[in-house]
This record gives structure tokens, C-alpha cells and sequence, in this order.
């Protein structure tokens, strides 16, 4: 249910607050809207939030992916089959937010956003219910008509901070995101690892160094150990490609929900 | 090294509007390091030296400018001479590129250099040079692009490079990009990402282009010993655009000097069936730089078309848009047809079997020399040789043949 006054501002921002408050860490999961298909996508987000998750991130699918690893290029792939137009990923989220009050972040590229208009993303995404987006290929250096925009909009601009990221640009990342950030566990595409990469830490602590928003890690997260790992260093886990993996699997169209609340729950370690 | 008063690159990395650095996060930081050590590189006289000195004994430079007589009597323009990248070490212009990368790599303290390829001319380019430097190779290549260029296939394998085949999307260039940047932004510590033509993020274009200038600079001195005076008009192929901003850089600044840059026209004009980017692009971002881009409403990019896997890409180099614009540089197409017709007129007329990629710029020249002067003087940029594209050839002329009923 919508909280009055909490509409409209700054969901993410509260998210952190309360889970600061608890001494608890925010658990992340990202799945591709679309995959399977839109309807699907608005069932599944509501069971996200049941599972425990604390923001959702939800891709909106590009040809090109260059930052994504294979099992999020096929999900990709999944999705554009059907050919939506940006617009029916808004209408999706406005159909969420008619049952889940979760903070909701939208994670593409800028080739499909500059092509439906900066601005008129960031009005209808606002107006939709959305509370963010992070376009993995701009950076601080050539997004300032996108932040303005944004910020017009009152949506928060996460940016990624990376371990090829020098304190310098640490810095300007800082300087630009709201929200949270977003660390790149290391060096590579999207995609489930075994271990956590060693460059987690020194990652984190510099971004630490230069702000204090939230920090959150993701970028080959796939098992429990590794979001606790994570929630040990940061302000929270994103988990990408092990969730939607899981969605690969297949199986009935109908039980998709719920098995996917199952495996967050897993992961997030919120009992089943 | 002075920035073309024309077009740039500015600080941001940008011709005019276009161009810049539209890269995932990770890859920031590399291509920061990557500009700067070009910056000293290119100040460095020894850097300078180093190159001159293998381009000449290694790749072959200067190329010769060789006068067509017998396509200018059956044309009946003016004198047409061919700047014969064809004749550098592996049969391209991409070797210049790949070697002056190769060596800044070097300097960089890389020990492995990855590419992606489309008509294969650029990674055997780039495998050559990882032999030539004892340095790991790895090549992406779209399987489409695999399939219609087995000899570069086979000349990259023997040149002790790992081929990838690269099987998503359109399984062309573009595809070959995408797992080439996957590659560098998780191997970026040890790796060098030789891009092969005036595309990506900043600061490849700029270092592209500049490699490949030396075309132009010996064309311009090569026509002014022969003709004692510049040219009228200056031809080149387009996909990413290296071989065209090679040679037309130097006349930049000579209003006299006329250029058309040619595209691939393919075999039709509804998307999906070309890649003339300038009569069907929309601006766009693809692979880290806004310059015109086939796409579709939606802004996911659009399947592309030639008979030429070297013209076949969805975008084209900033500084081309940028040239686009301002008026200095004319942009037609060519259809595979067309080109195909140039590809066999070359070879008869003057003993040359182009790539099919510079059979694009013959076959321009044919269209146009009923509008040239008596006078006028045309410099062809003849990028590359067609010894990669015979088998091809062959095919698709058995198989008309073969529809004719008349050789069956």
C-alpha cells in the first residue's frame, strides 16, 4: 500500500534510512523486464518485495549490452522479442505500483532512453512510479543533461563506481549520484562467480572516502555466502544473473513468482 | 600533435556534437590511461621514429599512387589515380593502424592485444603485428562474417592468434565489438584493445584516424610530384570510416580538394537491407560514441546488409558525422550490385582485384565520371586487396549463373 507523502519522493533514500536505523543491509535483485513478458514482470516484482528485497532493479532491455554478461544478453534478447516500446516498461511499472509500494530502479542503456527523450523518460518514469535509473554507459562526464533531467523529475541517478575508478573519478561519481552507489565488484561483465573478487574492499573503502550515500556491490553475486560477504563491506548485495538464471530454468509460466520469491529468499537468507 | 582545425577532437572527445565517451564505468579509467600514454607517445620523437621506421620495412610504405589509364579511357574523366593500400604487408590500410597500436601497447606494458574484425582484414592486421611483438592475440569475429571470409579465418589461426567466434546478434562487426569490449573491460590489467577503425569511445577515433593519416600524407605529396597540383576530388569507402579519414585528413583545410566517402547501399533501402548510415541513420550512441546509427524506433539497432563484411556496420566514425554535417564531405551509397560490377571492371581494366569494401569507391567513380571534367584529377583510396573476397565472388556469380540457366 502507498503511504501518503512517501509518494513521489525519494523511496530509495528512505529504504536506506530504515535499514540504517535496524543495522540491517538491503538486498538487491535485478531482473529483466519483459522476461518472459510484461504481465509476468508485474507479477513477479510484488513477490520480489514478500521475499525481502529492498529495491528492485529492472532492466530495460538493449541489443548492444556491452556491460552484460550472457545470461543477461539472452534475457535481453527474450524481451525485445516482443518488441515493446519504452513506454510499455513505464506502463508496467505504473501497474506495480498499484500493488507494491518497493523502490524501483530501472538499469539500461542510453541508446533507447535518448532515443524515447531524456526528458520525457524521466517525466513518465516519475509519473509511473519509478524512483531511479542507472544507464550503464553514462558516466558523470557525459550525463549532465541527463542529471538535470532527472533531478527535474525528483529520480535518483546511480552511477557506477568500478575498481579501474581512480579516487579522482571516485570523487565526481560521488559528487553526481544520489540514491546510492553502485560498486563493480570487478572488473568484467555481469555474470555469477564463486568467489568474491579482492577488489571488492579497496573499492569500497574509497568510495567510502568520498561520500556517504549508501554503497551497494554487485556484479557476480550469486550465492548467500557472497551477499553476506557483501552486506559485511556495504550497504547492500545486488544479485543479477543467478536470479535470472533461475528464471531460465523454466518451468510453468503460473509458479514462475513464486519460485523466484523462493530463490531470493535463499539468497537473502529471509527463511522460505 | 596538432587537432584538425575542422573537426576536432575537443577535450571531451567530441567532433562537433558527436563522438565522446559513452563506456560502462570500468572501462573509464583505461581509456583515460590509454589517451594519455597516446599523448606522450605522439610527442615522443623515438615513438615516431620507431613507427616510420617499421611502416617502411615492415608494412611496405610509401605506397605507390598508381594512374589507372585504361579505366580513365573507359571512363573518360580525367586522370584517376589509386592510392594502393592493397599493396601494404597483409593487403589493407588496417595494418597501419594495428602497428602504430601495437607499439603504443607495447609502451603501455601490455602483453596481449585483442581485436574484433569484419572482412578479417583488421585481425589479420592485428594478429600480424602480436606476432611481430611476441604478444597474445585474440580475435572476434562474427560466425556470418567467418563463414564469407575463410581465408582470413585460416590466415589469423596460422598467425598464432585464438579466433572467437562471436555467434550473438547479428553475428557481424557490431556483435564482434560487443564481445571485444567484454573481453577488455575484463581483461583490461594486462590487454590492449586494438580497435580497427575510427569508431568507439574517445580516444580510438582520434588515435585511429592519426595512424591512418599517413595515407593521405603521402597521397597528397605523391599527386603534387606527379600533377604538380592537388586533386579535385578525393574517393573512399565508408564503414567505420578508418580508410576514408586516412586519406581525406591531410586536404582537410584545401577547399578545392572535393571528397566523397561511399557506404554500403546493399540490396535495398528498407532498414535492415543496407548500411548507409547517412541516408537511413538516426543519432544515436552505439558502442561509446553518438555519431548516426541504424535503429529502429525503439532505439535498438538494426540488422545491416553488404555484400561487403568490411562495410557492414550499423554506425559510422564521429569525425565522418561531423564532416557529414558541416558540408566538407559528401556521403553517397553503393549497391552490392554495383559493386560487384566494379569489383570484375578493376580487375580487367587495370589488373587489380580490389576488396570488395574499396570496389564500393570504384564503383562510385564509374557513377560519377560522366559529371567529371576533362581536367579533373580523382585520387581513389583502393584500401585493400580482393584475394580475401574471390571465394565469394565465385559463389555469388555461380549462382546467378546458375539461375540463368545457361552455365547449369
Amino acid at each position: 500500500m502507498l503511504e501518503q507523502g512517501e509518494t513521489g519522493t525519494r523511496r530509495i533514500g528512505k529504504m536506506f534510512n530504515r535499514l540504517r536505523a535496524r543495522g540491517e543491509k538491503a538486498f538487491i535483485p535485478f531482473i529483466m523486464a519483459g522476461d518472459p513478458d510484461l504481465e509476468t514482470t508485474v507479477r513477479i516484482v510484488p513477490e520480489l518485495e514478500r521475499a525481502g528485497s529492498h529495491i528492485v532493479e529492472l532492466g530495460i532491455p538493449f541489443s548492444d549490452p556491452v556491460a552484460d554478461g550472457p545470461v543477461i544478453q539472452r534475457a535481453g534478447m527474450r524481451a525485445l522479442r516482443h518488441a515493446y516500446a519504452l513506454g510499455d516498461y513505464l506502463g508496467a511499472i505504473a501497474d506495480i505500483r498499484k500493488v507494491s509500494d518497493v523502490p524501483l530502479m530501472l538499469f539500461s542503456y542510453l541508446n533507447p532512453v535518448l532515443q524515447y527523450g531524456l526528458e520525457r523518460l524521466a517525466r513518465e518514469a516519475r509519473a509511473a512510479g519509478a524512483d531511479g535509473a542507472l544507464i550503464t554507459d553514462i558516466t558523470p562526464e557525459e550525463g549532465a543533461e541527463y542529471r538535470d533531467c532527472m533531478r527535474r523529475h525528483d529520480l535518483d541517478c546511480i552511477f557506477l563506481a568500478a575498481p579501474t575508478s581512480g579516487s579522482e573519478r571516485v570523487r565526481r561519481i560521488a559528487e553526481c549520484s544520489t540514491g546510492f552507489i553502485y560498486v563493480v565488484s570487478r572488473a568484467g561483465v555481469t555474470g555469477a562467480r564463486q568467489e568474491l573478487s579482492g577488489t571488492v574492499r579497496p573499492t569500497v573503502e574509497r568510495v567510502r572516502a568520498h561520500t556517504a550515500l549508501p554503497i551497494a556491490v554487485g556484479f557476480g553475486i550469486s550465492a548467500p555466502e557472497q551477499v553476506r560477504s557483501v552486506w559485511e563491506i556495504a550497504d547492500g548485495a545486488v544479485v543479477g544473473s543467478a536470479l535470472v538464471a533461475e528464471m531460465e530454468k523454466g518451468g510453468d509460466a503460473a509458479g514462475l513468482p513464486a519460485r523466484v520469491g523462493a530463490f531470493c529468499r535463499w539468497l537473502a537468507g529471509t527463511g522460505a | 600533435m596538432p587537432d584538425s582545425p575542422i573537426t576536432g577532437p575537443d577535450q571531451r572527445g567530441r567532433y562537433g556534437a558527436y563522438g565522446g565517451r559513452f563506456v560502462p564505468e570500468t572501462l573509464v579509467g583505461p581509456l583515460e590511461e590509454l589517451e594519455e600514454a597516446y599523448r606522450e607517445a605522439s610527442a615522443d620523437p623515438g615513438f615516431r621514429r620507431e613507427l616510420e621506421g617499421l611502416l617502411a620495412s615492415y608494412v611496405g610504405r610509401p605506397t605507390p599512387l598508381t594512374r589507372a589509364r585504361r579505366l580513365e579511357r573507359l571512363l573518360g574523366p580525367g586522370r584517376v589515380y589509386l592510392k594502393r593500400e592493397d599493396l601494404t604487408h597483409t593487403g589493407a590500410h588496417k595494418i597501419n593502424n594495428a602497428v602504430g597500436q601495437a607499439l603504443l601497447a607495447r609502451r603501455m606494458g601490455k602483453r596481449r592485444l585483442i581485436a574484433e574484425t569484419g572482412a578479417g582484414q583488421h585481425g589479420v592486421a592485428t594478429a600480424t603485428v602480436a606476432a611481430l611483438f611476441g604478444m597474445e592475440c585474440g580475435i572476434y569475429m562474427g560466425t556470418e562474417d567467418m563463414r564469407r571470409q575463410e581465408l582470413n579465418v585460416f590466415r589469423m589461426r596460422l598467425l598464432g592468434a585464438r579466433v572467437h567466434p562471436v555467434d550473438g546478434g547479428t553475428r557481424t562487426l557490431k556483435d564482434a565489438i560487443n564481445e571485444a569490449m567484454r573481453d577488455w573491460v575484463t581483461n583490461v590489467a594486462d590487454t590492449h584493445y586494438l580497435l580497427g577503425s575510427v569508431l568507439g569511445a574517445h580516444p580510438y577515433p582520434w588515435i585511429v584516424r592519426d595512424f591512418q593519416s599517413v595515407i593521405g600524407r603521402e597521397a597528397r605529396a605523391q599527386v603534387l610530384a606527379a600533377e604538380g597540383r592537388l586533386p579535385d576530388l578525393l574517393i573512399a569507402c565508408v564503414g567505420g570510416g578508418s580508410n576514408a579519414m586516412g586519406l581525406f585528413y591531410d586536404f582537410l583545410g584545401d577547399p578545392g580538394v572535393r571528397m566523397v566517402g561511399v557506404e554500403a547501399g546493399g540490396r535495398g533501402t528498407a532498414l535492415g537491407e543496407h548500411a548507409a548510415r547517412f541516408s537511413g541513420g538516426r543519432l544515436g550512441v552505439l558502442q561509446g560514441t553518438y555519431s548516426y546509427v541504424l535503429q529502429d524506433d525503439n532505439g535498438q539497432i538494426a540488422a545491416t546488409h553488404s555484400v561487403s563484411a568490411g562495410l557492414d556496420y550499423a554506425s559510422v566514425g564521429p569525425e565522418h558525422a561531423c564532416l557529414h554535417d558541416s558540408g566538407r564531405v559528401t556521403y553517397t551509397s553503393v549497391t552490392d550490385e554495383l559493386a560487384l560490377e566494379a569489383f570484375q571492371l578493376l580487375a580487367r581494366q587495370e589488373g587489380i582485384i580490389p576488396a570488395l569494401e574499396s570496389a564500393h569507391a570504384v564503383a562510385e567513380l564509374v557513377r560519377m565520371a560522366p559529371g567529371l571534367g576533362k581536367d579533373s584529377l580523382v585520387v581513389l583510396n583502393l584500401s585493400g586487396r580482393g584475394d580475401k573476397d574471390v571465394a565469394q565472388v565465385a559463389r555469388i556469380l555461380e549462382d546467378r549463373s546458375g539461375e540463368g540457366g545457361t552455365d547449369a
